[in-house]
């Protein structure tokens, strides 16, 4: 019963790079952001952290409406991105977007608290030591942070594996193209005899989220070594 | 030569402190709270203080006046915590290393045979800091300090967490210290006999005021 299809196969493939390189963009940005809403405080900090937490909150379907208005062909920024070359609408891009989107709450979360964990301690050694603010992050406190950086970055791609309500409004449901995986079992559940089909790529599913959650452990663990000084 | 004049609140607690150290170990001593680790604090630059002036040397730190406040990455002061603070994530040569490494300095192979030496840590570079004994972490913190070629060394009652034997071994490394390379200190402790047998001098710190300066025989 494991013999994958053509298009199967294609759905699989997608979805791990839409998930894959909407994590590896996301990552540094959610780094960022992470420090900042752990280390420093500014007007309108809340206001900023509820913004960067509402794709958790809202109705998937309207942040995908959103950034249609945003970034679809006619969008706010859409042209602009268009006349050098970026485009998101009907494209993996923009299923990739819409899933960067999705989970970077989570991503910023699982950062967030594990550095706010970093003792403040080893930073003010750092800084004795001759390190300034760039270094003392570079060297110290994202090291230590580690653990919880793997942790986010599972996290967020898990979540953009799972990502479908703003992807399908987003991009459509475009096979080899926008179709991952979790389009691609709706698909099959619409059309009679697909349910086998969609059974396949739901034991698929679950593999790689496995898979993901065994990895992340691994290296969290190790990660978690290191910084207890083992 | 480095002068403190130092004024700051914290909380219900108000410190204002005058004080000058000199060549040699200057002791900071009195009971615990009575703001002496504040003091140096604002000497690294970890603390700000709300009004004053420091000096090293006729260099300013922090004038309150004219709005000087050097960040304390760029004062060259070494500070040796109380707990060590070791980088966990790092091994014990690394830790060593680090201050030349963000300096951008050359590596000088001979001071660091000399500091390891001196303090008898060159069996552990390759261990990480979770597989010391709190001694072996103490002097390791010590060397780290030094091997940053600072101009003054802050100790903050390094050895207050170690135990009585643990003491008595960290204590001739001190000594050493202090007879055999020639940079000012300030040791900040409550405990009268670590202070008289390490100290020349002793500002006596009481509920944020100096109450008395002297030789360390004076308590």
């Amino acid at each position: 019963m494991f013999e994958l299809s053509a298009e199967e196969w294609t759905a699989v493939a997608l979805s791990l790079r839409v998930a894959a390189v909407s994590t590896a963009v996301a990552l540094p940005f959610g780094i960022a952001i992470a420090w900042v809403l752990a280390r420093k405080d500014f007007p309108g900090k809340a206001l900023v952290n509820a913004i960067i937490y509402l794709p958790l909150v809202l109705p998937p379907v309207v942040t995908g409406y959103l950034l249609l208005l945003a970034f679809g062909r006619k969008g706010l920024f859409g042209e602009a991105l268009a006349s050098i070359g970026i485009v998101f609408s009907f494209r993996w891009t923009g299923a990739a977007l819409a899933c960067g989107v999705m989970a970077f709450p989570l991503l910023v979360g699982a950062i967030r608290i594990s550095i706010e964990a970093v003792d403040r301690k080893f930073e003010d050694a750092a800084a004795t030591l001759g390190a300034n603010q760039a270094w003392t992050f570079l060297t110290v406190t994202l090291p230590l942070t580690l653990p919880g950086i793997i942790a986010g970055a599972v996290l967020a791609f898990a979540r953009a594996l799972g990502e479908f309500g703003a992807t399908i409004t987003f991009v459509s449901n475009i096979p080899g193209e926008t179709q991952t995986i979790s389009a691609a079992i709706y698909t099959l559940t619409q059309v009679p005899g697909g349910d086998l089909k969609a059974l396949h790529l739901v034991v698929i599913a679950i593999l790689i989220s496995l898979v993901a959650l065994v990895v992340s452990e691994w290296f969290g663990r190790r990660a978690g070594a290191r910084v207890h000084g083992i | 030569m480095l002068t403190i004049d130092v004024k700051k609140k914290l909380g219900d607690f108000s410190l204002d402190a005058k004080l000058e150290g000199a060549s040699g170990v200057t002791a900071l001593f009195g009971p615990s709270g009575s703001g002496k680790t504040s003091i140096i604090g604002m000497v690294a630059g970890l603390m700000k203080p709300d009004g004053g002036r420091i000096t090293i040397n006729d260099e300013v730190m922090f004038d309150n006046a004219t709005g000087v406040n050097e960040p304390a990455h760029r004062r060259r002061i070494g500070y040796v915590f109380q707990d060590g603070r070791l980088f966990p994530h790092l091994s014990i040569a690394h830790n060593l290393d680090y201050g030349r490494w963000m300096s951008g300095a050359n590596r000088d192979e001979a001071q660091i045979n000399r500091v390891t030496a001196l303090l008898d840590i060159a069996h552990l570079l390759r261990r990480r800091p979770g597989a010391l004994s709190g001694g072996e972490r103490q002097r390791v913190a010590l060397g780290r300090a030094l091997l940053m070629k600072p101009r003054l060394l802050l100790l903050d009652e390094p050895l207050a967490s170690l135990d009585a034997a643990r003491k008595r071994e960290i204590m001739p490394y001190l000594v050493r210290l202090r007879d055999e390379i020639k940079l000012p200190m300030i040791y900040v402790s409550h405990d009268a006999h670590e202070v008289k047998q390490l100290a020349n001098r002793v500002v006596i710190i009481e509920a944020g005021r100096v109450v008395t300066t002297g030789k360390a025989d004076l308590i």
